[in-house]
C-alpha cells in the first residue's frame, strides 16, 4: 500500500486510545501521533470528529474514522495482510463484538465512577457492578490463554488496558482485583509478557496513578 | 441455508427487535418469532442471554447471538449470498455505516426515549438534544433516497423501527417531527415501501397507548 499515511489523534491515558494503539502495533503500521489536550482540542480533532470531538480518531489518507471500536474493525479489515485480530468465523466474531460491547458498557463506565465520584450510594453500586462485571468476563477467559484462542485478538486488546489503571482502580476504588479476580490478573500479565504491542502501548501504572491523581484534585472528590 | 433453526426472542414493542426482524426479512430467512413477557422472563432467554438477559436474542441452530446491531451484522455476514448486502463492502464505508448506527443509538434513540419518559426540565432538555440530533442525521441523509446512499442497509434498520414512535413523541413532546424533518420522514415513508419494514413496524397509535400506560405506571 504505497502513500499511506496514518494519524492517530490520542490522549495517551486513554483505555479506548490504548486498543487502537495496540491495533496499529500488531498490523505493524506506521502512523503519526498526535497528543490532544482535551482541555484545549485541536483544530483537527474538531474538524475530524464534527459530532462527538472524542479522541481517538484514526485519520487514514485524510479520512476520519472515529469510535475505538469502529476503528478497531477498520484497522483488521484495511491492514489484513498480517495478524488477525477477528476470528474469520460469523458466529464467534458475533461472540467477540458481545464482549467488547459489555465491557464498554459494564467495566469501563463503572471504573470510572470508581475513581472520580465521591463515597455514597453510587460509589458502591458502581463498586459491585465493576467487579461482578470483571468477574462475568473472567468466566469468558475460561482456560484459554486469551480470548482470542491461542493468539491475541479483539477483545484481549479491548480489555487489557484497564490492567494499567487497576492500581489506580485498587487504590481510589478500594479493592483487590488480583484477590477477586485472579485469573484475570494471570492473563493480564501474559499479555504483558508476551506482546510487544500491549508492553510498548500500556503507561505506567504509577503515570496512570498519579494522573487519576491529579484529576480527583480538580473534581474536588477528595474533599 | 437448508436445514438450519432460527428463532428470535423478541417483543412487539421493542426497536431493537424490529432491527432484527427487518433484516431477517431483508435475507429472506425464515424464523420463529417467540413474544417474550419481560415480567416473567422464559428460561430460554435466561438461558441465551444470562449476561443481560434482554431482548433481541437470536437463536441460530442453538446458538445465541446478542444485541441488536451485532445480531444484524451477523445476519449481513452468514447469509451474505442472499441479497441485498446490509452493510458496504469498503472498510471505510463500513466504518462510517457503523458509526451512525452507532450515533443513533447513544444520541437519537436515547433523548427520543427521555422525552416520554421524564418530565419538566429534564423532558425539556431531552427534547432540544433530540431535534439537535435528528437535525446532524437529517444532514447525513442529504439529497439520498437512503442515510447511507443509495441502497437501504444497516443505517437506515437501524433508524427506522424509530418511526413508529414519532406520533407518540409529537403528542407527548409537544413537537413537530415532520414539520422539522420533512426529508427523514420522508426517506422513513420510502422505508415503508420495503414489505420487511411495514409488516414489522407497530401501528403508531398501539405504541402511543403503550407509552401513556407506561408512563401512567412510572407515574
Amino acid at each position: 500500500m504505497a502513500k499511506e499515511e496514518a494519524i492517530l489523534l490520542d490522549f495517551w491515558p486513554s483505555m479506548y486510545g490504548m486498543r487502537v494503539r495496540i491495533a496499529l502495533a500488531e498490523k505493524g503500521v506506521s502512523y503519526d501521533y498526535r497528543e490532544e489536550d482535551l482541555r484545549n482540542k485541536s483544530q483537527l480533532l474538531l474538524e475530524m470528529n464534527p459530532i462527538n470531538k472524542k479522541i481517538p480518531v484514526l485519520i487514514h489518507n485524510g479520512k476520519p474514522v472515529c469510535e475505538s471500536s469502529i476503528i478497531f474493525e477498520y484497522i483488521d479489515e484495511v491492514w489484513n495482510d498480517k495478524a488477525p485480530l477477528f476470528p474469520s468465523d460469523p458466529y464467534d466474531k458475533a461472540r467477540a463484538r458481545f464482549w467488547v460491547d459489555f465491557i464498554d458498557k459494564k467495566i469501563y463506565p463503572n471504573g470510572r465512577i470508581l475513581l472520580y465520584k465521591p463515597k455514597g450510594e453510587e460509589h458502591e453500586a458502581a463498586k459491585k457492578e465493576f467487579i461482578d462485571s470483571l468477574k462475568v468476563i473472567e468466566g469468558e477467559l475460561g482456560e484459554k490463554p486469551y480470548f482470542g484462542g491461542e493468539n491475541l485478538g479483539y477483545v484481549d486488546a479491548s480489555l487489557i488496558p484497564f490492567y494499567s489503571w487497576c492500581h489506580a482502580y485498587e487504590t481510589f476504588g478500594e479493592l483487590s482485583i488480583e484477590q477477586d479476580c485472579p485469573k484475570l490478573i494471570a492473563w493480564a500479565k501474559r499479555c504483558i509478557q508476551n506482546k510487544e504491542s500491549v508492553s510498548n502501548t500500556l503507561p505506567d501504572s504509577q503515570k496512570i496513578h498519579n494522573f487519576v491523581q491529579h484529576v480527583r484534585k480538580i473534581f474536588g472528590v477528595d474533599e | 441455508m437448508a436445514g438450519s433453526e432460527v428463532v428470535l426472542l423478541d417483543t412487539w414493542i421493542s426497536l431493537f427487535g424490529m432491527r432484527v426482524r427487518i433484516a431477517l426479512a431483508e435475507k429472506d430467512v425464515h424464523f420463529e418469532r417467540r413474544e417474550e413477557d419481560l415480567t416473567n422472563k422464559s428460561s430460554l432467554l435466561l438461558q441465551m442471554n444470562p449476561v443481560h438477559k434482554k431482548v433481541p436474542v437470536l437463536i441460530h441452530d442453538g446458538k445465541p447471538i446478542c444485541e441488536s446491531n451485532i445480531i444484524v451484522q451477523y445476519i449481513d455476514e452468514t447469509w451474505q449470498n442472499n441479497s441485498p448486502p446490509l452493510l458496504p463492502s469498503d472498510p471505510y464505508l463500513k466504518a462510517q455505516a457503523r458509526f451512525w448506527a452507532d450515533f443513533i443509538d447513544k444520541k437519537i434513540y436515547d433523548a427520543g426515549t427521555r422525552i416520554w419518559r421524564r418530565k419538566g426540565e429534564e423532558q425539556e432538555i431531552a427534547k432540544k438534544e433530540f431535534m439537535d440530533w435528528m437535525k446532524v442525521l437529517e444532514g447525513q441523509l442529504g439529497e439520498n433516497s437512503y442515510l447511507m446512499g443509495k441502497s437501504f442497509g444497516y443505517v437506515d434498520i437501524a433508524m427506522v423501527p424509530f418511526y413508529c414512535w414519532f406520533y407518540a413523541l409529537e403528542k407527548i413532546g409537544n413537537i413537530s417531527i415532520e414539520k422539522e424533518f420533512p426529508k427523514l420522514v420522508a426517506w422513513a415513508k420510502r422505508c415503508m415501501e420495503r414489505e420487511s419494514v411495514s409488516k414489522t413496524l407497530p401501528d403508531p397509535h398501539k405504541v402511543y397507548e403503550y407509552a401513556l400506560e407506561l408512563m401512567k405506571k412510572i407515574g
